[in-house]
């Protein structure tokens, strides 16, 4: 398969080949994760016949559900059972809700993307330029405040600042609302469109109810925002580093270029490529959903979702869910890979 | 910089208007702060967990009630009266004329279908109508309307007539609208899947909606039999976090907070605006003891280690305000209950048995326990304890759902649980730990004497005669006996009763919650 000809025709080669192989390690990875995941889940100290009948049912009653939910069979049986299931979009129906594994997915995963876009960003806009002031200052008080404050984010318990943060601005001084999406008086007004309240509203244009939502999401966004920025802010501080000591900023200096088109523009639009993995990670671990502010915040997420199910034995739920956040990931890698050459010209010829 | 303030200047704009607006929850509906991740179910003929059994009792009626005026009564529910054939083998009920929330009449057709539809589904709690004798193959002989408004059913097993009403007022005597329910049929499931989450009854309440792990919202049925409810709605929200909780009810958006903590309790004791009130539970704390274990096979060890647990030291410290002693296996509050609580911590008695028994220099022992406050605090209390009597104990903690696995399967030496009678009488807790007739590994049912290996013929003769006695008076004194019997060489060392403290909006009155969830009602619950 050498390469030939002209550089067009080997462009689109390249194409074709990164379509192909992303979809190769796409297939591999969704593979690997549901084997991971189905066998963790078999081996669960809980019984998840038990989770469904209760301690106190019958030993008939007990055997019958045993036999309803085919854990009699061999484990390969099982698992090539439910993966052909998935494969034609039935994740199965969840025990806790008794609703199809996939209508919870629609319901949970809107209220955490919602709180995640949202912590992203904050974490970003402010993450980013924090990043970039502390490089440019290094050593100066400017940096060690911007490396304190992400310590302090790094290191505070999620659990910890979200009660702080409720005590504060809910309890005290009325700022935000409390746990919970949305007051109770504005529950059920607008239709579900998106799942995300404040699209929601709107799209349907309840100001009250947008209002509503923002002030419950704020707080929780807030607190979420937060942890990336100090993950954020400490990745670019570290990357511009590393640029500013590059000889092009030297040069780019002694021609009299001022230094903040330099700094803001040059030595950060090349900080840009390393930074959109970064925050893609950083997003793919928003939207798994963060367990403890959703427990804090009654958030209906993700995460509360997971956590429930793993503790009820609930597998279909569990892996539904693992799936969706593998499939978050692979997606995320992807969009990542493509936007590479956006920022970076030097991958646009490259396959 | 400038960048960075503007922006949070716009997105702080429009919250500080609007704040104070909503503050508090509207005046007709009450507001419910609780942890509700156990529901899965909202079908009486499958509901079993504990919130689910709760808002369902608000939901529909049953054939027969302890309501919510005194709840100590028994009343006619969905019947009017009743008779008991001469033999005791066939109820008789006289319909009183309600209706469903459709406005379609309650019939004894209706009645029937509920009834036969909990053998027929055969899901979780049908284990309650199958000690009737009812099977699927006889249920619709056993069952039947006999008249618009007369029901009638016969029992083939030995039970006393008191037992078998109180049967009827358990979550399985629900009365389900047949046609609502088989409009929704699937399959033959007797619209078990529709019913999970909707509802065809005639109770206090309406089902509006249940959003599993975040809400139930229930609205008033102004028709209700018994009366129209005193308030319009009634949210019940899941709250995971109880300090959430209690910042909720501390703000006024919740009226109502179920799971707060004894710190978090104390905490509003200068608070005008809460109010803390506590109800007894029926829920029995206790350790059990596997007889299969070498040592505990000894009952002067097992009245040992009963001498080695520091009941007092317990209620008064870490569990004060929500337990207090109570040796016995009957709730108090329940018929025969008895305040016979012979055990104290007493570490001399306690090395002296054990030297009796021959272990003078003591042993070691395993202790399952949860994983979550408070069994933690009390498996630690029992470690400390025990070590005192030369018993070296090592916790293994767990989830709880594991734990009840291991028990289970009798894995266990020493384990730590709760148990909550499934109805309101008292064969509920004697036919569990008192009964086990069938030591081998596969019985056709695992009470708890069977999941510490007590085989006990006897006793378990004894309970079964209990459960037949037709004089009350009688009746009452053969479960003192047993009580007795159990307590001091059962497998159990019965510790402690639930108490449940709630924390309430001081404008609220009406909330009582019940000695079981089966008679914790929302309908007298009023904002003034």
């Amino acid at each position: 398969m050498a390469g030939s000809a002209k550089g067009g025709r080997f462009r689109g080669y390249g194409i074709v080949r990164r379509i192909l192989s992303t979809l190769v390690s796409m297939v591999l990875t969704f593979l690997g994760l549901t084997i991971v995941t189905f066998f963790i889940g078999r081996v669960i100290p809980i019984d998840p016949v038990l989770a469904i009948v209760g301690p106190k049912a019958s030993n008939e009653t007990y055997d019958r559900v045993r036999l309803e939910i085919g854990l009699d069979l061999p484990l390969p049986v099982q698992y090539w059972r439910y993966l052909s299931k998935v494969l034609h979009g039935d994740f199965g129906t969840s025990v806790i809700t008794s609703q199809p594994v996939l209508q919870d997915m629609l319901h949970v995963f809107p209220a955490t993307l919602e709180l995640a876009v949202l912590a992203l960003i904050i974490g970003v806009v402010f993450g980013v330029p924090l990043g970039v002031i502390a490089a440019t200052h290094r050593g100066r008080w400017q940096d060690h405040l911007v490396r304190l404050l992400s310590l302090f984010g790094y290191s505070m318990p999620v659990f910890w600042l979200g009660l702080i943060g409720l005590l504060l601005f809910y309890a005290k001084l009325g700022w935000v609302e409390g746990p919970g999406r949305l007051d109770i008086a504005f529950d059920d007004i607008v239709p579900t469109v998106s799942g995300m309240i404040t699209v929601d509203a709107l799209i349907a244009g309840e100001h009250d109810v947008f209002v509503n939502a923002m002030q419950h999401l704020v707080l929780p966004a807030s607190i979420l925002g937060y942890l990336s920025l100090a993950y954020v802010a400490r990745m670019t501080r570290s990357f511009m580093l590393g640029q500013l000591r590059q000889e092009y900023v030297l040069a780019a200096m002694a021609k009299g270029l001022s230094g903040f088109r330099v700094i803001w523009i040059h030595a950060l639009g090349n900080v840009w490529v390393q930074l959109i993995t970064v925050i893609a990670l950083t997003f793919g671990s928003l939207l798994e959903g963060a367990v403890l502010t959703e427990t804090v915040f009654s958030w209906p997420g993700l995460g509360l979702y997971m956590k429930n199910s793993l503790f009820n034995a609930d597998l279909n739920a569990v892996l539904g869910g693992t799936v969706l956040v593998g499939v978050v990931y692979i997606l995320l890698n992807l969009i990542s890979d493509l936007l590479y050459p956006l920022f970076d010209p030097r991958a646009r010829g490259r396959s | 910089m400038h960048r960075r303030l503007l922006l949070a200047a716009v997105a702080a704009l429009p919250l500080l208007g609007a704040s104070a607006a909503y503050a508090a929850t509207p005046a007709d509906t009450i507001v419910i702060a609780k942890q509700i991740d156990d529901l899965i179910s909202l079908d009486p003929g499958e509901d079993y967990e504990l919130s689910g059994v709760e808002v369902a009792t608000n939901i529909y009626d049953r054939l027969l009630r302890y309501e919510a005026d005194d709840v100590s009564k028994l009343i006619g529910g969905a019947a009017e009266s009743w008779t008991i054939s001469p033999d005791g083998k066939v109820f008789t009920f006289k319909l009183r004329q309600s209706e469903f929330h459709d406005g379609t009449p309650v019939t004894a057709e209706d009645v029937a279908f509920s009834l036969q539809r909990v053998i027929i589904l055969d899901k979780t709690p049908a284990f309650l109508f199958t000690q009737l004798g009812w099977t699927k193959d006889n249920v619709k002989d056993q069952v039947k309307a006999t008249a618009p408004d007369v029901l009638q059913f016969t029992i083939t097993a030995d039970l006393a007539p008191s037992l078998v009403l109180n049967l009827m007022t358990s979550i399985t005597a629900s009365v389900v609208e047949k046609k609502l329910a088989l409009e929704h049929e699937e399959k033959g499931d007797l619209g078990n899947g529709w019913l999970k989450s909707h509802s065809a009854a005639s109770g206090a309440y309406k089902l509006v909606a249940w959003k599993p792990n975040e809400s139930v919202v229930l609205e008033a049925n102004p028709k209700f039999h018994f009366g129209a409810p005193s308030n319009k709605r009634v949210i019940l929200r899941h709250v995971p976090e109880t300090a959430s909780q209690l910042l909720l009810l501390t703000k006024g958006d919740a009226d109502v907070a179920r799971n707060l903590s004894p710190d978090q309790l104390a905490s509003l004791a200068g608070n005008k605006d809460v109010k803390v009130e506590t109800f007894a539970g029926s829920d029995s704390w206790y350790m059990s003891m596997n007889v299969a274990e070498e040592h505990l096979k000894n009952p002067k060890v097992r009245q040992a280690i009963k001498y080695l647990v520091d009941y007092k030291g317990m209620t008064d410290s870490f569990l004060k305000g929500r337990f207090f002693i109570h040796q016995t296996f009957l709730p108090q509050g329940f018929l025969g209950a008895s305040d016979y609580n012979p055990f104290t911590f007493d570490p001399a008695k306690a090395k002296a048995l054990l030297a009796e028994a021959g272990y003078p220099a003591g042993f070691d022992l395993k202790l399952d326990a949860p994983n979550s406050s408070p069994w933690t605090e009390i498996a630690q209390s029992l470690q400390q304890t025990l070590g005192q009597g030369g018993i070296k104990v090592s916790i293994q903690p767990a989830e709880l759902k594991s734990v009840l696995g291991t028990y289970r399967s009798r894995k266990h030496q020493l384990l730590i649980v709760n148990w909550g009678p499934d109805y309101f009488d008292p064969h509920t807790n004697a036919d569990s730990f008192a009964r086990n007739t069938d030591n081998s590994d596969k019985p056709a049912t695992k009470p708890l004497a069977w999941r510490n290996s007590w085989y006990i013929p006897e006793i378990s003769a004894e309970t079964a005669a209990a459960a037949k006695e037709l004089d009350t008076a009688k009746r009452i004194a053969m479960y003192e006996d047993l009580q007795k019997k159990v307590t001091d060489d059962g497998p159990f060392v019965l510790m402690f009763q639930s108490s449940q403290p709630d924390a309430i909006r001081a404008n609220v009155t009406g909330f009582h919650e019940g000695l079981t969830e089966d008679i914790t009602f929302y309908r007298l619950i009023k904002k003034n």
